[in-house]
């Protein structure tokens, strides 16, 4: 294997011609452990993280702009983007340990295609955008048409993501993300929920639920959502039948994995509690926040 | 197999050396450099027993390319210490019996380094999750958690 840190995403994509096979990575903490585990060492090993735009986190005109192989704690610790996005931002703060965040980025939790992934649920309920370079150009791809089933990617050869956009969010707008795992920290999610709603006064107008680790890719439960909209808030609390449907419509939407980690039965139910809990901690910020 | 050439400071030391590219940056310290304080547990980033500082940041040294390394600064165990006067983390392991096999405390006390650090008064609660990657299989964590406690104390002490 060969090192390779190009400075311009022109650079890597010529890179990624003349060497069929290489592999792009932004913190490597997935790339090193599978290389480790067997998987075939890419000809070319390309960092993308001395490309300036890759590691740049920019706000202006009503738009975020979030390089790709930006490290999770660059974000976790802006507190203009955590304000803004508490759910994505707790979402990308769950990844691993320290060590892992300073390493870890929005691109390759994607890229990675791990069902479990616990920013994409997040990214995808904030309806965020990955711009892709591709031939002379790029393409600008909705975060949940990235993923296409485990380490799979609708990425063709030569195309790697660059940064993601997504605009500020309105008001009374808010999001918030739960995982469970079977021990306190450092584990994989068996179950991911992110929700982000609007409120206005005590009445939720818009919502979004996105389940992760319990399908082959996140999913978007639209019934789920569905279920919260025109639900009335009293004294904080949503509706008590509204949150039972939606956490039917969240258990029923499951087609998870069964394993010693969680069975499918057990998936299925605490993704419903998930959705309910991060439902009711997005209207406390929705309707309390900035 | 190409081999590369990195500059980077270690320690505080400009440091030059060879490396084949798909070289880990813990075994460029303890193969290439000699620094055997970075310790391989796992390989995988999950035990945090490689942990360096690099350019300020907690990271584990198996998780990067040597290559990488390339004009950083980075520091690891063997550098905390001032000359004889062990780093008040060090003194207040060696006091508290924070350590019992020992593979974990380097990777331990950089962890704890870049905790203390960045929030010099962190409660337990920080402490434990701030060294949430950095597995211990002798102490049942317990000695190494008020070692770090008795640290901050003392540094604070020391910064009035």
């Amino acid at each position: 294997m060969r090192y390779a840190a190009p400075t311009t995403v022109g650079e890597a994509q010529s890179l990624l011609a003349e060497h069929p096979g290489s592999q792009v990575f932004a913190g490597a903490t997935d790339l090193i452990p599978q290389i480790r585990a067997g998987r075939p060492a890419p000809p070319v090993l390309i960092d993308l993280k001395r490309i300036d735009q890759l590691m740049a986190v920019i706000h202006e005109d009503g738009q975020w702009r979030i390089g790709a192989a930006t490290p999770a704690s660059d974000l976790t610790r802006n507190s203009d983007f955590t304000a803004m996005f508490p759910g994505l931002s707790e979402a990308m703060g769950l990844i691993g340990s320290d060590q892992i965040q300073n390493r870890s980025s929005l691109g390759g939790n994607l890229a990675n295609a791990s069902p479990a992934a616990d920013s994409v649920p997040a990214m995808i309920a904030n309806a965020v955008e990955a711009v892709v370079a591709s031939g002379d150009g790029t393409r600008t791809v909705p975060v949940a048409e990235i993923a296409t089933g485990p380490g799979l990617t609708s990425l063709a050869d030569g195309e790697f993501i660059i940064e993601f956009t997504v605009a500020d969010t309105p008001a009374a707008t808010s999001d918030a993300y739960l995982r469970m795992i079977p021990r306190t920290e450092m584990d994989i999610a068996i179950v991911g929920a992110a929700v982000r709603l609007t409120v206005d006064g005590d009445v939720i107008t818009n919502a979004t639920v996105v389940l992760g680790a319990v399908a082959p890719t996140a999913v978007t439960v639209s019934e789920a959502g569905a279920a919260l909209v025109g639900a009335a808030i009293d004294g904080g609390s949503i509706d008590g039948s509204a949150m039972n449907a939606l956490a039917d419509a969240a258990s029923a939407a499951c087609d998870p994995i069964d394993d010693k980690r969680g069975t499918v039965a057990y998936r299925r139910q605490v993704a419903g509690v998930m959705a309910r809990r991060a439902a009711a901690i997005a209207v406390d910020r929705a309707q309390n926040g900035d | 197999m190409s081999r590369t050439h990195v500059t980077c400071t270690i320690n505080g030391d400009q440091v030059d050396f060879l490396t084949s590219d798909d070289t880990s940056l813990l075994d460029a310290l303890r193969v290439e450099l000699g620094l055997t304080g970075a310790k391989e547990g796992c390989g995988t980033g999950d035990c945090g027993a490689c942990s360096v500082l690099i350019d300020g940041r907690l990271n584990c040294s198996c998780l990067v390319f040597a290559p990488e390394a390339e004009g950083s600064d980075i520091v690891t165990v063997e550098g905390i210490a001032d000359g004889d006067h062990l780093h008040p983390l060090q003194q207040a392991f060696l006091e508290g019996a924070a350590l019992q096999c020992g593979v974990c405390t380097p990777g331990v006390l950089i962890a704890a380094k870049a905790l203390l650090d960045a929030n010099p008064d962190p409660t337990e609660t920080e402490i434990r999750y701030a060294l949430a990657g950095n597995l211990c299989r002798c102490t049942g964590y317990d000695k190494i958690i008020r070692s770090v406690q008795e640290a901050a104390v003392r540094l604070k002490g020391a910064a009035r």
